[in-house]
């Protein structure tokens, strides 16, 4: 009986200790967002981290990007040319990239490159009194360490989004076109017929912008609020790489639902 | 200063690369890829062009002969005016070839399938294909069909 009621009660302060995360995110997303615009008086400081935390993720970006279309390509023509349907490759992989692969995989990845990049940097300012150190001097942390963050992983998301999907079309192509031999005119002219620049483009931008702002928020909110001790940074980076990616895969199926559902 | 300078450089390439991928993406590769075949000019009027689309393929026995390079109403019949480029290997089609609107299997894309006439001269650079049929429209082969089982 007891142990039941532990148990019971291990359940409640779960879901407290849950709800009280969400809150003081929130209420942390609330301050940020003050401080968002007067973040621009020094663009120095945002394309500083644009190349942080954007540039430097192309290669694993890129190198992906290339892998999820070859192999979309092979498993696509497999499957289409049982329907004797392999001239609709090309539309198929730069769908399934343009919708939802290269705004999910990206920013997936993105959470495990730089995502837990920026949170260990900022943890460990606060653990070794920087961002105090900051404050004595009258420099408003927020504005000078954890704006330029945010927006320098939401920046950077979508855009790495569309060269993750675009390098993938091209290794659809490498693989169905010059590999498994699909007509080469088909492949982009199916393409070209049947994606909608704003339904199809516009919409995966949409969504990594959004992937975007919520692995940038995760970020540094996890870095900002990390305890300060060693074992605290890493339950703080651990913390960020899980959260942004259950994050970006139950958004992704709330703006699926929303925008191709239906 | 130098180093920051080096950072603002890579990053306006980095941002100027996402954004140029997004506009290849959006504005539908406008002809990127569509190498025209170089080749002789047909066209044929069609009463319903179906799914045809430009770069669809023109085939003769089944293999690829040429594409379909534009599409458009003639202003008089109201039928479609489909120009296709041929090959010139296959210089030697009779004139009076027949020209067919057929689907690639069950969900593929719809193609121009040529078959050959007997005549003795051949078509040339910008002939007409005066016989054709038009792509098969599902619905009205089901109403068709309905029809005359109806009328039975």
């Amino acid at each position: 009986m007891k142990a039941l009621l532990n148990a019971i009660a291990r359940l409640g302060r779960l879901f407290l200790d849950g709800a009280q995360h969400a809150g003081s995110m929130a209420l942390f997303a609330v301050e940020l967002a003050w401080v968002l615009i007067p973040t621009w008086s020094r663009p120095r400081d945002i394309f500083q981290q644009i190349y942080a935390a954007g540039v430097l993720s192309l290669v694993i970006i890129l190198v992906a990007g290339g892998f999820v279309g070859l192999v979309l390509g092979l498993q696509g023509y497999n499957i289409l040319s049982n329907f004797n349907a392999s001239e609709s490759l090309g539309v198929m992989v730069a769908l399934s990239l343009v919708r939802e692969l290269g705004p999910v995989v990206a920013a997936l990845l993105f959470a495990g490159r730089a995502g837990s990049a920026i949170t260990a940097e900022i943890a460990l300012m606060k653990t070794t009194e920087q961002l105090a150190a900051l404050e004595m001097m009258a420099v408003d942390p927020m504005r000078r360490v954890i704006g330029p963050r945010f927006w320098g992983a939401m920046i950077a998301v979508p855009l790495l989004a569309a060269m993750f999907s675009l390098v993938g079309i091209v290794g659809g192509y490498l693989i169905g076109v010059v590999v498994l031999g699909v007509d080469q005119a088909s492949y982009w002219g199916q393409i070209r017929e049947q994606m909608e620049a704003w339904d199809d483009v516009g919409g995966g931008a949409i969504k990594s912008l959004a992937f975007g702002a919520v692995i940038a928020l995760i970020s540094v909110y996890e870095g900002y609020r990390a305890e300060p001790t060693a074992s605290g940074m890493a339950r703080a980076t651990t913390q960020t790489v899980v959260l942004s990616s259950l994050a970006v895969l139950g958004l992704d199926f709330v703006m699926t639902a929303f925008m191709f559902g239906a | 200063m130098n180093v920051q300078r080096g950072v603002e450089l890579v990053v306006g390439l980095f941002v100027l690369a996402g954004i140029a991928a997004l506009m290849v993406m959006a504005l539908q590769w406008s002809n990127f890829g569509a190498s025209r075949v170089a080749g002789y000019e047909v066209t044929a009027r069609f009463d319903n062009v179906g799914g045809l689309s430009v770069l669809s393929p023109v085939k003769l026995a089944g293999l690829t002969i040429g594409r379909v390079d534009s599409i458009e109403i003639h202003p008089e019949t109201f039928q479609a005016e489909v120009r296709m480029v041929i090959d010139d290997k296959y210089d030697n089609l009779p004139t009076d070839s027949f020209a067919n609107i057929y689907t690639a299997g069950l969900l593929g894309a719809q193609y121009v399938e040529i078959s050959p006439g007997g005549a003795l001269e051949s078509l040339e650079d910008g002939d007409r294909i005066t016989m054709t049929q038009s792509a098969i429209i599902l619905e009205s082969v089901v109403s068709k069909f309905l029809f005359d089982k109806a009328k039975e």
